[in-house]
């Protein structure tokens, strides 16, 4: 029946894009605009004694300077935590700090300038007096007795502690466990990259005392909530937040940032519109990083090779701050996932989130999950290992199976639906898995290093029913709202909580829209982004928009068409129960029998606007909205392999193949679901091979440009070959479970263990630089275990 | 990311350029801008002018030599043509490995030489070719051999008041060949180990080789060492040749949190010996 969805429809937003027709919010420009730039710490912590504004307030061109008590005294609130776990210690930090800096970038002054680089001069015109303090750095070192205090009332520079499954299983499960299999392991600090560095405008309306605000935010809405209720404190009703085209975001444009609050303080307190945009340094300094766990796995397996127990601590390093939902990523999405696709009865996890000297870190593409399946991933390689067994094979014999959903594991989740016996058989066919291993065997033979890795990953998308995410922590809900409004003329116009920053809502959603309405797609527009159009919305994250947002659209189309369905079996004098959308004819007809009636959709809806005849006691107008509330989690899952050699002369690796078979549920689009894949799958190659953000031990960040922070890039890659399976998610409309992060989950893992398998080596450390891997190679005298 | 305050000058000739020079502190001449306008975006250097040499047209392109003749190249000219041209494979090869696609347009063989990055390419490529590098100046021309050119991190022989004006690269006959094997940074794209290799094959034989490393030292330098070692010698012995590159280095090589000292020292050999390699092959063939 479906016309546009399952199909690979080309992206309407892209003609825009490629011509560079984009509106971003740099592009906003204003009469009278006024330009903001930000001092930052260069002291990884420090005391401030004094600031000296005076030579910059007295530049040429310089409108203002303030400084953090300013922002105080003017009514500015602390930048709250959304996502607070039981007996949660929240450091407080403010949009400009006052008395002492904890991070290098940490925001110190503010100058508003006549244009862009005045208000650079007028910084380096700014005298601070800094009264240097000791950093304190490592997820775990962090902690230990002696290390400098970041803040006074969090001891230890311990947050909170978290835990989670079932202790006494596991322990029971290591007191009977034939064989063991444990690892230390790093998941290294990880800058994102968004190709858009963040920005912000604002514009007071002094006579409405009405604010708009510009942001490149994944979610607008919760973030007009927190600035009206946390650190602003312009009411929602007065301010309007717009997020207009972002380019990417990786969860980094999730969170509240201080520029968001610094920037409409300004507009209002100089009553001019005001403008800040980040500076690829700044990006690098500011926006919230991703992982840097420190880690401890113990897993527990009977003597042919079953696993009973996993046992994991970790240290979260969570930065100098608690970012906007930072306390969620290492416990409700991290701890929850250990059980991957295997039937585990005795799992139990315990975290600390502690805080150093450090930008703050939140989710990042994948967000606890990536964290997760390396670690899982890495042991089941060690199991594997320990048995004897191919891989495969290994996780074949512990998989949950297909009778099995839903499946409660001991971590809290209920897997809905899947099928992980046949993503395995998927990946074998696909990958040729039985050949490639009697070609590394060949290659071996030669004196080559050449590896192969696997790994089977699970994901939880679509966060989530609100009532449990209020249970975990959180401040907010997790559902979605949709409205579908059809004009008079019978096109239609969608509004969706749901923000696009590449994942082409514009398209995908107009697909879902257009099949639901039975009209052309071209006559379906999707707005977002904007609190001033659309109702509310909780944003895009967690590779939630198809599951959560789309649901909503779904559902608020539905309310339509029963709507019409009753204007046109009024009109048609007939019985509602009779009259059907028609797929075939495109009209509102009576069921079987199109001559006894039939209307097109533009004269229905004209029918509902002119509303001369409508059923007794239906409103006149045709639009709906619906606000959707997943009833659970969806469980995204993946059997990747990857192949490399590697250079014995240098270290270096070449990825020779990488295959990636994953169950994102029904596809509305196969292109975007493959390009989101292949993207994902690029950045989990980046953390495993490249990509590292590196502090020195004073907490200076090393890598803070791109000319030392290594990104992947596209000559580092074969083609990513892609396939799927499809078990229709239960329990949403659409069938999805979302396809933003799997990629990231299982690429990262999937590399690491054929580097391994590669070297014969149990663990290195991310990333596979060549000198890492070079000095394994010569660690090995020239013999690798390979 | 906004430079501080400087003058702008275009000039429409080399003795415009000299002229204007002449009369600023702390002017710098601008071509391509991929090295300087960067650091000044990053206020790392604050030229209180900038005189535009950009649109000099006789500065621009490739005259190839015949016979004898060396192959003239202008200092405008951009790595991307370098990478398309007919010049020395060395160099071809070498310019088409300089960052990505926008940097090789814009970016120019004279702004990257005169920048003299220790981790570019283009100083190790032209020290083993025996380029010379022509500057113009107040008090006239002169001619620098490139081993002279390049004289520490970031330092060159040419003054600040000299224009590069051409870069003379000896043409690649018949039994001659070159290469340049690198080590990526992979960040920046720089190289973390360059190493380019010109050599004469005769009836099997090497009898001439001219080797030098960049990227691990504080300027491309010549290998002396792997040389003598090698000519005289059939290119199966390169192996042993190129680990003698060992002794050329000593104790200055540089490393930092990409890659030690001590692992750029070990693996220096390896592109060596690519180099050395390619560079025989392409002499044979």
């Amino acid at each position: 029946m479906s016309k546009y969805v399952g199909e690979s429809v080309k992206r309407v937003e892209d003609p825009r894009f490629i011509q560079g027709k984009g509106s971003y919010v740099a592009n906003v420009q204003r009469p009278g605009m006024a330009y903001v730039a930000v001092l930052r710490s260069p002291h990884a912590h420090a005391a401030i004694q004094s600031i000296d504004t005076s030579a910059a307030k007295a530049l040429d061109g310089v409108i203002d300077v303030f400084v953090g008590q300013d922002f105080i005294d003017g009514g500015v609130g602390k930048m709250p935590c959304g996502w607070v776990v039981p007996d949660c210690k929240v450091p407080d930090r403010w949009p400009v700090v006052p008395d002492r800096v904890r991070h290098v970038g940490d925001s110190v002054a503010v100058v508003v300038a006549e244009c862009p680089y005045v208000a650079e001069d007028a910084l380096e015109l700014i005298a601070v007096d800094y009264d240097p303090l000791p950093a304190s750095l490592g997820a775990k070192a962090t902690t230990e007795a002696g290390r400098p205090q970041l803040h006074d009332d969090i001891p230890d520079n311990v947050s909170y502690v978290w835990a989670l499954g079932d202790q006494e299983a596991m322990q029971e499960a290591f007191a009977q466990a034939a064989h063991e299999v444990e690892l230390d392991l790093v998941n290294q600090r990880l800058i994102p990259n968004a190709m858009e560095p963040r920005a912000c405008a604002a514009e007071w309306d002094a006579t409405m005392e009405e604010m708009t605000v510009w942001t490149t935010s994944q979610n607008p809405h919760p973030i007009r909530l927190l600035l009206a209720a946390f650190t602003l404190g312009i009411p929602e009703n007065k301010l309007r937040v717009i997020s207009p085209d972002v380019g990417g975001g990786f969860g980094s444009k999730i969170f509240h940032y201080p520029e968001e609050v610094i920037v409409p303080w300004v507009a209002r307190r100089i009553n001019r519109p005001a403008k800040w945009v980040a500076s690829r340094t700044e990006s690098f300094m500011t926006d919230s990083q991703g992982r840097d766990h420190v880690t401890h796995v113990k897993m527990a397996l009977t003597a042919d090779g079953v696993i009973t127990g996993l046992h994991v601590k970790t240290w979260a390093d969570q930065g100098a701050y608690l970012s906007t939902f930072a306390p969620l990523i290492p416990t409700a999405l991290y701890i929850t996932l250990f059980s991957g696709l295997y039937k585990i009865p005795g799992i139990w996890g315990e975290m600390e989130g502690t805080l150093t000297n450090t930008v703050p870190v939140d989710a990042y593409r994948g967000a606890g999950r990536p964290e997760a399946s390396y670690l899982l991933e890495r042991i089941m390689e060690l199991g594997a290992r320990k048995m004897g067994m191919d891989p495969i094979e290994f996780r074949r014999k512990n998989l949950i199976q297909k009778e099995d959903f839903p499946y409660q594991t001991p971590v809290a989740f209920q897997y809905d639906s899947g099928d992980y016996v046949a993503l395995f058989n998927e990946l074998e066919a696909q990958s040729g898995y039985r050949q490639l291993r009697r070609e590394q065997e060949t290659q071996r033979a030669a004196g080559k290093l050449w590896g192969i890795g696997v790994s089977g990953c699970i994901e939880a998308s679509g966060p989530a029913p609100s009532a449990v995410a209020g249970s975990l922590g959180s401040a907010v809900g997790f559902w979605e709202s949709g409205t579908v409004r059809v004009h008079p003329s019978g096109k239609v116009t969608a509004f969706t909580g749901s923000h696009a920053h590449g994942q082409g809502h514009e398209t995908t959603f107009a697909q879902v829209i257009a099949d639901e309405l039975n009209v052309d797609i071209a006559d379906v527009e999707i707005v977002h982004g904007d609190t001033g159009r659309v109702p509310f919305g909780m944003g895009t994250y967690g590779s939630r928009s198809a599951a959560v947002g789309g649901s909503a659209l779904v559902k608020s189309a539905e309310k339509v068409r029963d709507k019409m369905i009753k204007i046109a079996a009024h009109q048609m004098e007939a019985s509602p129960e009779d009259v059907e959308f028609n797929a075939e004819s495109g009209q509102i007809q009576v069921k079987g029998a199109p001559d006894a009636g039939s209307m097109a959709f533009g004269d229905v809806a004209f029918a509902a606007y002119t509303a001369h005849n409508l059923p007794e006691g239906l409103e006149p107008g045709l639009e709906e909205t619906a606000f959707y509330d997943p009833a659970n989690f969806t469980f995204p899952n993946s059997a990747h392999l990857a192949v490399v050699s590697i250079d014995r002369d240098t270290g270096e690796i070449a990825l020779e193949k990488y295959v990636a078979v994953d169950d994102v549920g029904s596809v509305i689009n196969p292109m975007i679901v493959d390009g989101q894949l292949v993207g994902g799958v690029a950045q989990g190659v980046g953390q495993a091979l490249w990509e590292h953000g590196v502090y020195g031990d004073d907490g200076q960040l090393l890598t803070g440009s791109m000319m030392d922070y290594a990104l992947p890039r596209a000559d580092g890659f074969p083609t990513i070959e892609t396939a799927r399976i499809e078990t229709p998610s239960p329990h949403n409309p659409l069938g999805v479970k979302g396809a933003g992060e799997m990629g990231t989950i299982a690429a990262t893992v999937t590399v690491a263990n054929a580097v391994m398998d590669a070297l014969g080596t149990e663990h290195i450390e991310m990333p596979f630089t060549a000198e890492k891997i070079w000095r394994a190679i010569q660690s090995c005298n020239g013999q690798s275990a390979a | 990311m906004y430079p501080a305050k400087f003058d702008y000058v275009r000039a429409g000739s080399v003795a415009e350029a000299l002229a204007l020079v002449a009369g600023k502190e702390d002017a710098q001449f601008l071509a391509g801008g991929h090295s300087l306008l960067p650091s000044m975006k990053l206020r790392l250097a604050e030229p209180t002018a900038l005189i535009d040499i950009g649109r000099i047209d006789e500065l621009r392109g490739i005259a190839y030599g015949t016979g004898d003749e060396q192959d003239c190249i202008g200092p405008l000219t951009t790595h991307a043509v370098i990478a398309r041209s007919q010049l020395a494979a060395a160099l071809t090869e070498a310019a088409a490995g300089i960052g990505d696609p926008q940097v090789r347009n814009r970016g120019t063989i004279g702004g990257n030489i005169a920048h003299a990055d220790p981790a570019s390419d283009l100083p190790t490529v032209l020290t083993a070719l025996e380029a010379t590098i022509g500057v113009a100046g107040a008090n006239g021309d002169r001619q620098i051999a490139a081993a002279d050119f390049f004289t520490g991190l970031f330092e060159t022989a040419k003054a600040d008041d000299e224009l590069i004006t051409v870069i003379s690269v000896p043409r690649e006959g018949a039994g001659t060949g070159s290469a340049y094997a690198k080590l990526f940074n992979p960040a920046s794209r720089y190289a973390m180990v360059g190493a380019a290799a010109s050599v004469a094959l005769s009836e099997g034989i090497v009898v001439r080789a001219r080797v030098a490393v960049g990227g691990l030292t504080p300027c491309a330098m010549r290998a002396a060492s792997v040389e003598c070692a090698l000519v005289g010698q059939a290119p199966d012995r390169i192996g042993a040749a190129a680990a003698a590159v060992a002794s050329d280095l000593g104790d200055d090589v540089i490393g930092d949190m990409h890659a030690s000292a001590e692992y750029r020292a070990a693996v220096a050999p390896v592109f060596v010996q690519r180099a050395l390699e390619s560079a025989c092959r392409r002499a044979g063939s």
